[in-house]
C-alpha cells in the first residue's frame, strides 16, 4: 500500500500544510520550469569564473608539465593527490546516502539522495582531473589501462595499487553515474509531461520514453535496491583502494594498516560535510524547508559527529602505534608532523577533524542551521588539512637530511584547487537549474506515511495515545518550518 | 459502436485506485495497466504481475565480470608476460582481488540496467507511450481496455464508486504521439 500508518513517535519527513501530489511537483520543479532568480545568476557567474581559473590552471599544467606546480624531488605528491583524495572523499557521501541508507530502509534519504548523488558525480570528475594531471603527460593518461602496446606485449602491472585505483574510481563514476540517471528517469519524464515545445522535446529524448507503468516501476525499484547492494561494497572498496595507494608503501606514515577504515569514515566524514553545506543554501534558496527538514540536518550531522569521532579515534590510534612499534622512522615521522615545520597543519586538522564536530553532542548546535553549516565547512577544511598532512608531512623529510625540503604551492597549484571548487559548483548549478534538486517520486512516497500533515490527521482522530502525541510535539519544536499553531494542532480532536 | 479504445480511471489518492483495481476485479473486468507517479507497493500481487527477473540477470552479469576480470589478470600477470616483482610470484592471488572485484561490480551494474532498458524499451528518444499526461505528475491512471470489456456504464460507475476524480473515453491508446 502507498500509505502505511507509521508510528507517531518517529518525526516527521515531511512538513507544511495543504500539500498534495500536485504541490510536490510544483515546489521541487519550481527552478526548473521558471527562469532563474538573481542568487542563482551571482552564484553562477562567480562560479563559472572559478571554473574560468581551473581551465587556465589546468591548460598552464598540460602545457609546461608538472613543473608547474610546486613539488620537488623530495616532496613528488602534494596539492594534486591531496586535493584528489579530497574530492573523491566528498563524492562518498552521494554513494553512501544513496545506496546504504536505502539498504537500512531509512526514508529520510529520499529527500536528500538525488542532490548528493549529482554532488557524488562532479566531485569524482573534479577528482579525476588531478589523477589525469599529476601523470605529466595526460594524452598518455590510457597508458593505465591494460591495452596491448607498440612495445611489446607488456601489460600494466596489476599488483600496484594504482592501478586498482584507475580501476575503481572509473567502475564508481560509471556506477555512479547509472544509479544517479536510473533514478532520474521518472523525473525528467514529469517535467517533460509539463513541458511544451522544445523543451518537451529535449526532456523527452532525455526520459528514455518513461511513461511509469506497474511493471516499469517494479523492475525500477529491483534495479534501484540492486544497485544499492553492489554499490555499497563499491563505495568502500574506492576508499580503501584510495588509502592503499599510500599504505602498501614503505614511507613511514602511510605504511599503516589502519588506513582503509581510518580513509572510508574520514570519506563519509567529509562527503557528509559537504552534503550539509549544499543543502542548508539548497533548502534556503530553494524555498525546500518542508521538504529538506529538521530531522535530516540533525541526523547528517549526527552522522558527521559519529564518523568524525571514528576519524579520532584513528588519529590517535595512528600516535599510539607509532610510538608503541619502537621504530625509530615510524617515531619520527609522526613525532614531526606534531612538533615539526608543518605542525601547524596537523593541529589544523585536529582542531576541525576531531574538537569540532564534538560540539554536535549538543542538541541546540546540531539543530542550529548557521552553526550547523560553519561547522560543516570547518569539517570541509579540516579534511583538506588532513590529506596534506598524511601526504606532504610524510614526504618532506625523508631518510636522507640532505634532501630534506618543504613544500610551497605555485600559483598553478591553488589555481587548480580554487578553480576545481569553481568546476564543481558550476556543474552543481546547473544541475538545479535543468534537473529536479531532489527526488520527485521518491518524496512523494513520504506524502501518506511520515508527513506532518498525515500524522497530525491520524492524530486529530485519535489514532495515537495522548502521550504519544505530547512526545510527538515536543520533537517539533526544534523544527524551523512548523509553526506553533500546528504543533497546537496536533492535539485538537475531531 | 463507440471509437473508445481505451477507459481511464483517474485518481487522485494512490489507495483509491488500488480500491478501484479491487472493485473492477471484483466484477471480472481486465485491467490493462496502471500508470503512476511512484511505486505503488503491493500492486504487483494484486494485479498478478509476476515478480521481476532481473535479479538473476544481475547475477549472471556479476558471474560474467568475476570471470572477465580474473582471465584478464591470469593472462596479463600470469600467462603471457610474467614480471619478476621483488622475486614474488606471478601469480598472487590476494592482488588480483580488487580489479577482479571491480570488473565485477561494472557488468553487473552495467548489464542489469542494460537489461531493465531493453525489457522495457526505454532508451533515448523513444516517444513516450503515455495513456494520460498526469499519470507523471499527481494523477493514478487505471486503464481499462474497452474492445474486451463491453459494459462501459459498469466501468464508469465502479470508477467513480471507487472514489476516481476523472474517467475518461480515450479514442487513442496514446496521448503522446502528435
Amino acid at each position: 500500500m502507498s500509505s502505511h500508518n507509521e508510528s507517531i513517535l518517529r518525526e516527521p519527513l515531511m512538513t507544511g500544510k495543504d500539500i498534495t501530489y500536485a504541490k510536490i511537483t510544483d515546489d521541487i520543479l519550481l527552478p526548473v520550469e521558471n527562469k532563474p532568480n538573481k542568487a542563482w545568476w551571482i552564484g553562477f557567474t562567480v562560479a563559472v569564473l572559478g571554473a574560468l581559473l581551473w581551465v587556465v590552471s589546468v591548460s598552464y599544467t598540460f602545457w609546461t608539465g608538472i613543473g608547474a606546480w610546486g613539488l620537488n624531488k623530495t616532496v613528488g605528491w602534494a596539492w594534486d593527490i591531496t586535493d584528489f583524495v579530497w574530492w573523491v572523499g566528498i563524492g562518498h557521501a552521494g554513494t553512501l546516502i544513496s545506496a546504504v541508507l536505502l539498504i537500512f530502509r531509512q526514508n529520510w534519504r529520499n529527500s536528500i539522495n538525488r542532490s548528493a548523488e549529482a554532488m557524488t558525480i562532479f566531485a569524482v570528475i573534479c577528482a579525476a582531473t588531478y589523477v589525469v594531471a599529476h601523470m605529466g603527460r595526460p594524452w598518455l593518461a590510457y597508458w593505465i589501462f591494460p591495452l596491448p602496446n607498440q612495445f611489446g606485449s607488456l601489460w600494466v602491472n596489476f599488483n600496484s595499487p594504482l592501478v586498482w585505483d584507475a580501476f575503481a574510481i572509473s567502475t564508481y563514476f560509471t556506477v555512479s553515474l547509472v544509479f544517479w540517471y536510473c533514478g532520474l528517469l521518472p523525473d525528467i519524464a514529469t517535467i517533460r509531461d509539463r513541458a511544451t515545445g522544445l523543451k518537451q522535446k529535449i526532456y523527452s529524448v532525455l526520459s528514455f520514453g518513461w511513461n511509469g507503468s506497474v511493471k516499469t516501476w517494479q523492475r525500477f525499484e529491483i534495479v534501484s535496491l540492486i544497485l544499492a547492494g553492489i554499490s555499497t561494497p563499491l563505495v568502500l572498496s574506492v576508499h580503501t583502494i584510495v588509502s592503499m595507494d599510500f599504505a602498501t608503501s614503505v614511507i613511514p606514515g602511510w605504511h599503516t594498516t589502519i588506513f582503509p577504515p581510518y580513509f572510508v569514515a574520514g570519506a563519509i566524514f567529509s562527503g557528509f560535510a559537504m552534503v550539509q553545506t549544499l543543502l542548508l543554501i539548497l533548502r534556503k534558496v530553494m524555498n525546500f524547508e518542508n521538504y529538506i527538514t529538521m530531522f535530516h540536518i540533525e541526523s547528517m550531522n549526527i552522522i558527521i559527529m559519529t564518523t568524525g569521532s571514528i576519524v579520532g579515534v584513528a588519529y590517535l590510534t595512528e600516535l599510539f602505534i607509532a610510538m608503541y612499534s619502537r621504530s625509530e622512522y615510524e617515531m619520527y615521522a609522526f613525532e614531526n608532523r606534531m612538533l615539526g615545520p608543518y605542525a601547524w597543519a596537523y593541529w589544523s586538522m585536529m582542531t576541525c577533524n576531531v574538537i569540532s564536530p564534538q560540539l554536535f553532542w549538543f542538541k541546540k548546535i546540531r539543530t542550529s542551521i548557521p552553526i550547523s553549516w560553519i561547522l560543516s565547512i570547518v569539517v570541509n577544511i579540516g579534511m583538506w588539512f588532513e590529506r596534506f598532512v598524511i601526504i606532504v608531512t610524510s614526504l618532506h623529510r625523508d631518510y636522507l637530511p640532505s634532501s630534506w625540503a618543504m613544500f610551497y604551492p605555485t600559483w598553478t597549484d591553488v589555481g587548480i584547487f580554487v578553480g576545481s571548487i569553481g568546476l564543481f559548483f558550476t556543474l552543481f548549478l546547473l544541475f538545479l537549474r535543468f534537473l529536479p534538486g531532489i527526488a520527485i517520486a521518491e518524496v512523494k512516497l513520504l506524502l501518506k506515511s511520515s508527513s506532518l500533515q498525515h500524522k497530525t490527521k491520524l492524530a486529530q482522530e485519535g489514532a495515537f495515545p495522548a502521550e504519544q502525541v505530547e512526545y510527538f510535539q515536543e520533537s517539533l519544536e526544534k523544527y524551523d518550518s512548523v509553526t506553533e499553531e500546528e504543533i497546537k494542532e496536533l492535539s485538537v480532536r475531531k | 459502436m463507440s471509437n473508445t479504445k481505451y477507459i481511464l480511471g483517474s485518481f487522485a489518492d494512490p489507495d483509491d485506485m488500488m480500491h478501484g483495481i479491487d472493485k473492477l476485479q471484483a466484477n471480472n473486468i481486465s485491467i490493462y495497466d496502471c500508470f503512476t507517479p511512484m511505486p505503488i507497493h503491493g500492486i504487483e500481487a494484486k494485479l498478478g504481475v509476476k515478480p521481476s527477473r532481473l535479479p538473476i540477470a544481475a547475477f549472471c552479469f556479476g558471474a560474467l565480470g568475476t570471470t572477465l576480470g580474473f582471465s584478464l589478470l591470469y593472462y596479463t600477470m600470469v600467462y603471457d608476460w610474467p614480471m619478476n616483482i621483488g622475486g614474488k610470484p606471478s601469480f598472487a592471488m590476494p592482488n588480483f582481488v580488487p580489479v577482479t572485484f571491480e570488473v565485477t561490480i561494472l557488468l553487473c551494474a552495467l548489464g542489469m540496467v542494460a537489461t531493465f532498458f531493453f525489457r522495457n524499451h526505454l532508451f533515448p528518444g523513444r516517444t513516450p507511450r503515455v495513456m494520460d499526461l498526469r499519470a507523471t505528475d499527481d494523477r493514478f491512471i487505471l486503464a481499462v481496455d474497452a474492445k474486451e470489456n463491453a459494459d462501459h456504464a459498469l466501468i464508469d460507475s465502479l470508477l467513480k464508486e471507487a472514489g476516481a476524480v476523472e474517467v475518461k473515453y480515450n479514442d487513442r491508446k496514446y496521448v503522446s504521439y502528435e
